[in-house]
Parts: structure tokens; C-alpha cells; sequence
């Protein structure tokens, strides 16, 4: 489809100005441009439609199926937007005095107590803005613990090598270094290995736990035990919440803080920018360090703000993404103590559905048929047999309306396909995304060099990505420039 | 099937090394840099820093994935491979050629395979 630039007609225009009746004023000519700036000229018209093509070209959940693994991409209740759109969760000012917006500290510090006990965490911030974010702040309370008790040599962090990115970026951030250790056959963490690798230098370890192979780890307490005895703290990352929501507490697994992602297990807008919202819980003894300011609540009933002792400070300005929260809130009330944990286990009962009529279709599920939320698929096999790769596999299924799955994670299966159906799909649903899976398994063995071209129907293919990375286009070229 | 010079050492995590003088040459194999795909970006340590046998020392990034490189020994780098940070697409075009550091002083050598042990490990692997 066209730019805007190159529909542009010059002296094509929108607006037409009234007669000048004002004095005019002149400038400096230092203040003023040399040519005009080169805005597309075209008429509202135009613009509407040009951003409607574009969005007929996106996909979301409204859209169909969007199986994308470690996201969660469940669908929004909108009855969720209908919440946050309430006049007294929007026109209100951050800078009002706190016993003018009372519903809205109050709003905050129910989502903070729900948060708290799904988590099995005693104290939570709503600060942070996303799930890395939450990562970095939830590290800061690790840093800040250790140095409070003058301990300085806790310098390393403990990561599995099937984390998310986004773990050891955090650590760094935070100003540690990263020690990997490796996964054990079954795709948990090697506890041999972990026991090598904690010492007097370990400040903490970062577990997603089920992990990013969708696997529940059964020596969890004995991996929060090894850090806890080496005298590290035991960060939970909460990407993979949803397989567990009401079932088990990363608290009571052992763990000393985590974060939340409202984006993936609440609900709350995701993708296409969000905003997202990433709440980091603790246990008490890391409270003191939270970000300020906290909601709450006196003997009367009203709510307040207060700064914990040794805040860490602020991470984002005010109280994080508010009515994204509120979002959230309206999501937990919704589904209530029985539903919460109803969500999690269709979240699971339909990942197993899928994981195992995908095996039956002869697709590779190299940890078996059970997994939690999310499984991964080894397009290896299929790729030494036919040629054809867990890319093409993914790209083809674009050609369905189907958004891929997450390719190439974890970096532990090098042909990754990992597939995370959410409970909001029906079984129809699972089953028209068999069908397809399998009629791709049957095209592959036809001929597996004709899918290196999928999608076949899309606008755009396959971007040059690695072009686009080396040289990136980062502005439109004018015809004179280029 | 990849390149396996025979006059080179390698390391598990599928670095090559040289030594010449006491000074030790790095870089990626072929086997590693045709599993990692095209790379797009490459961060090197500057010269004089330490480097410890086991620990990375350099990342590369390809659309993919970022990934660690490991050092081999325990030293100190003597000098980088500069053209590599404007042209990663070296170390996939001339994986030999594209060398990462040279480490002099060095104190330690982690276990290093030699072509025939290292070709079994790339097999193994697949």
C-alpha cells in the first residue's frame, strides 16, 4: 500500500482558515525555517482511509486466534473499559489532595491486596509499567536489602538459561552480573548445577516458574532452599502467572518478590503499545524498600499515601499506569475467588488439549504431551525431514488468520514453535487451529520448499529483517535525497 | 557440514582460538555463527580489559537472538577486532578470518578440544 507521502497532492488541504483579523507578527528570521517542513498534503478523507487500510492489516484478539506463547494473549472484557471510563477514575488529577480522590486510593489498595494474595506476597507497588520494569524494580529491593545489611559482595544474579530476555537484561540494568545455569533433561532447572553456582556472591535467582517450556518445576522448594541457604533472595517472575492463578502462590513456593504482568494474567490492554502494568509484591521484610508513594489505609477507613522508610524511590512518575490498574481490579472482581482459578485451569486444560492432539497430528513436543499454560513444539524433526522451518510454519499459518505462535523461544529448542492458547478460546477454536497445523504438517511433506514462500496472501512476506537491522530505514526519503 | 580447521583449538560453547607468542587469538566458529544466522550486531570488551576463562567476554546479535561469547582463557585483551563492529556480517561471510580479541598475560586456560573432539561435539549436536 501507498505512504502517506507518496499520496500527498501538493496544495491539497483540510482546513480552510478564516480572514486574518488579528495584527500580524513577524519573527526573527534566526527563529524561523528555511522551507517549509514536508507534511503529506491530502484531505481528512484520505487520512481516514489510509489509517483504516493500515488496521484492517493488523491482528488481534478481536481478530482471531493469537496463540503467541509466554504472552498471554487473552481476550479484554470490556466490560473492563466500561470500569475505567467512570468519570471518577478519569478526571482526576495525580497532584489532587489525596482525601479528594479517596475511591481512587481505594481502588489501588484493594488491587494491591488482591495482588498480594494470589501472589502470597504481603506487600505490593502498582508503580512499575511493565513486566521488565517490574523485574528491575523488584532487583532494586533485592540490592537494597543486601546492602542494608552492609553485605556488598552480592554482586551476581542467578538465571536459567530457558529465562525470557528480559531477566538478565534487568540483572544488568540493576547493576549485577549474570550467571546462567543450565536446564536438567526434564527442562528444569539443574539443581547441580545451581548448587555450583550459589556462593557468598549470590544476590539473588530469577525463576518463571512454569517456565518458558510450560513446565511446572518440581524442585522448586528445593531451588528456592539452595539460594535462600546461600543467602540470596528468590525473584519470581510472573510472565507465566496465568497457569497458576488460585492454585499455587509463588510465595508459598519460596519466593521473596515478584512481579505481575496485568497485561497477560489481568486482562488489560496488551500489545499495540498497551500501556502495560507491572506490580512488584514482596514479602515483608523487603517492604520498607518499596518505591513511594504507598496507599494506606487508617483506623477510620480513609486512605493516605505514605513513603516507605528506605524507598528505593520512585520508578515511574506518580502511581504507575492507573486506569490500566483499574482495568485490572475490574478484572479480578468479575471473576471473583472461584473464577480466578477457574480461568487457570482452562488456560491449562486447553494448552494440554492442544499440545496433545498437535502430537497425535505428528508434530515433536520434545518434553511430552504435559505442560501448564503453554507448550513448546521442536519443528527440527520436521525441518531434517521436509526442509521446511518453524518460520515457515509460523508464516504459513498467517495466510489463515491465525497469529504464529512464538518462534525460536526459548533458545534451548533451536526450532522453537510455543504455543500458549489462553482459556479464552473454545474448543472449536483448538480444533480449527489442529486442522489447519495439520493440513501445514501434510503441505510440508508435499513439498517443504514451497512454504520457505508463505504467506502467499499477505501484503508483506518476509520482511528483510536482517537488512532492516543492519541498515535501518529510520525516515522517509524524499525523491531529491535519495 | 561446517569448517573445523585443523590447526585451531575450540571450546565447548563453540569458540575458536590461536596461539601464537603467548597470545591468544578468539573468535566464533562456523558451526556457531551458521546456528546463530545472520548477525546484525556485535559487542566487543575494550582493550586492557580482564577476561576469565568460562565467562563472556562479547555478545552477538543476530535477528534471533542475542547470545554471550566465552572466553577461553583468563588474561588481559591486547587488542579488538574494530571492522567487526561495522561489519558483523564478517564473522558469518569468513568465521576464521573474523576475529574477536587477542588476550595476552594469560594466566588460565579452560579445557580446550582439539579439531577432531570439537567435529564430534558439533555432530553430537547436530
Amino acid at each position: 500500500m501507498k505512504l502517506l507521502f507518496e499520496r500527498s497532492v501538493p496544495g491539497r488541504k483540510q482546513t480552510i482558515f478564516p480572514d486574518l483579523d488579528v495584527p500580524e507578527v513577524s519573527f526573527d528570521q534566526t527563529l524561523l525555517r528555511d522551507k517549509a517542513p514536508r507534511l503529506p498534503q491530502m484531505a481528512e478523507v484520505d487520512l481516514g482511509r489510509h489509517y483504516t487500510e493500515l488496521a484492517k492489516q493488523t491482528h488481534g484478539v478481536n481478530d482471531g486466534f493469537y496463540p503467541l506463547g509466554s504472552c498471554t494473549m487473552k481476550y479484554n472484557p470490556r466490560v473492563n473499559e466500561q470500569v475505567s471510563a467512570l468519570s471518577g477514575f478519569t478526571d482526576i488529577h495525580p497532584l489532587q489532595p489525596a482525601e479528594t480522590a479517596q475511591g481512587c486510593l481505594r481502588a489501588m489498595y484493594e488491587l494491591e491486596g488482591m495482588l498480594a494474595e494470589i501472589c502470597g506476597m504481603d506487600a505490593m507497588t502498582l508503580q512499575p509499567a511493565a513486566g521488565a520494569h517490574g523485574e528491575y524494580t523488584g532487583l532494586l529491593l533485592i540490592r537494597a536489602h543486601h546492602l542494608a545489611k552492609g553485605d556488598t559482595a552480592r554482586t551476581k544474579i542467578i538465571v536459567p538459561d530457558s529465562a525470557h530476555g528480559t531477566n538478565p537484561a534487568s540483572a544488568v540494568m540493576a547493576g549485577f552480573t549474570v550467571v546462567s545455569v543450565p536446564s536438567n533433561e526434564a527442562g528444569g532447572v539443574d539443581l547441580d548445577a545451581l548448587r555450583a553456582a550459589v556462593g557468598e556472591d549470590t544476590a539473588g535467582l530469577m525463576l518463571t516458574n512454569p517456565n518458558t517450556l510450560g513446565l511446572f518445576d518440581p524442585n522448586i522448594l528445593e531451588i528456592c532452599r539452595i539460594v535462600h541457604e546461600a543467602g540470596g533472595l528468590c525473584y519470581y517472575d510472573g510472565a507465566n502467572l496465568n497457569a497458576v492463578m488460585g492454585h499455587a502462590r509463588p510465595g508459598d513456593m519460596g519466593f521473596d518478590c515478584v512481579h505481575v504482568n496485568l497485561h497477560k494474567t489481568f486482562s488489560t490492554p496488551h500489545g499495540g503499545g498497551g500501556p502495560g502494568s507491572g506490580p512488584v509484591g514482596c514479602k515483608a521484610f523487603l517492604a520498607p524498600y518499596l518505591p513511594g508513594p504507598q496507599v494506606t489505609k487508617s483506623a477510620d477507613g480513609s486512605f493516605s499515601f505514605v513513603q516507605p522508610e528506605q524507598s528505593v524511590g520512585k520508578v515511574r512518575s506518580f502511581y504507575g499506569n492507573f486506569l490500566v490498574t483499574v482495568r485490572a481490579l475490574a478484572y479480578i472482581l468479575t471473576l471473583g475467588k472461584e473464577g480466578i482459578p477457574e480461568a487457570s485451569e482452562a488456560a491449562v486444560l486447553n494448552a494440554n488439549y492442544l499440545a496433545h492432539l498437535l502430537s497425535k497430528a505428528g508434530y515433536t513436543l520434545p518434553y511430552g504431551e504435559r505442560c501448564m499454560h503453554e507448550f513448546v513444539i521442536d519443528v527440527g524433526p520436521l525441518k531434517a525431514e521436509t526442509g521446511a522451518s518453524a518460520m515457515d510454519v509460523a508464516k504459513r499459518l498467517l495466510d489463515f488468520d491465525v497469529h504464529p505462535p512464538t518462534m525460536y523461544f526459548p533458545l534451548i529448542v533451536h526450532e522453537a514453535l510455543m504455543v500458549e492458547p489462553t482459556e479464552t478460546e473454545s474448543r472449536e477454536t483448538l480444533d480449527e487451529f489442529v486442522s489447519l497445523m495439520t493440513n501445514i504438517l501434510a503441505e510440508a511433506r508435499e513439498d517443504g520448499e514451497r512454504l520457505h514462500g508463505a504467506p502467499f496472501t499477505r501484503p508483506i512476506g518476509r520482511p528483510d529483517e536482517v537488512t532492516a537491522a543492519r541498515k535501518p530505514c529510520l525516515h522517509y526519503v524524499f525523491d531529491e535525497e535519495a | 557440514m561446517s569448517t573445523i580447521p585443523a590447526e585451531l583449538s575450540y571450546t565447548k560453547s563453540h569458540e575458536w582460538v590461536s596461539v601464537e607468542d603467548d597470545v591468544y587469538t578468539i573468535g566464533l566458529t562456523d558451526y556457531a555463527q551458521d546456528a546463530l544466522g545472520d548477525l546484525v550486531f556485535v559487542n566487543l570488551p575494550e582493550e586492557g580489559d580482564e577476561v576469565v576463562a568460562g565467562e563472556a567476554f562479547a555478545d552477538v546479535e543476530s535477528v534471533k537472538a542475542v547470545s554471550d561469547v566465552f572466553s577461553p582463557v583468563t588474561g588481559v585483551v591486547i587488542a579488538i577486532n574494530e571492522e567487526l563492529l561495522d561489519a558483523p556480517e564478517t564473522i558469518n561471510e569468513d568465521p576464521y578470518g573474523a576475529w574477536f580479541v587477542r588476550v595476552g598475560n594469560v594466566t588460565e586456560v579452560g579445557d580446550l578440544l582439539d579439531a577432531d573432539a570439537y567435529a564430534a561435539l558439533c555432530e553430537q549436536e547436530g
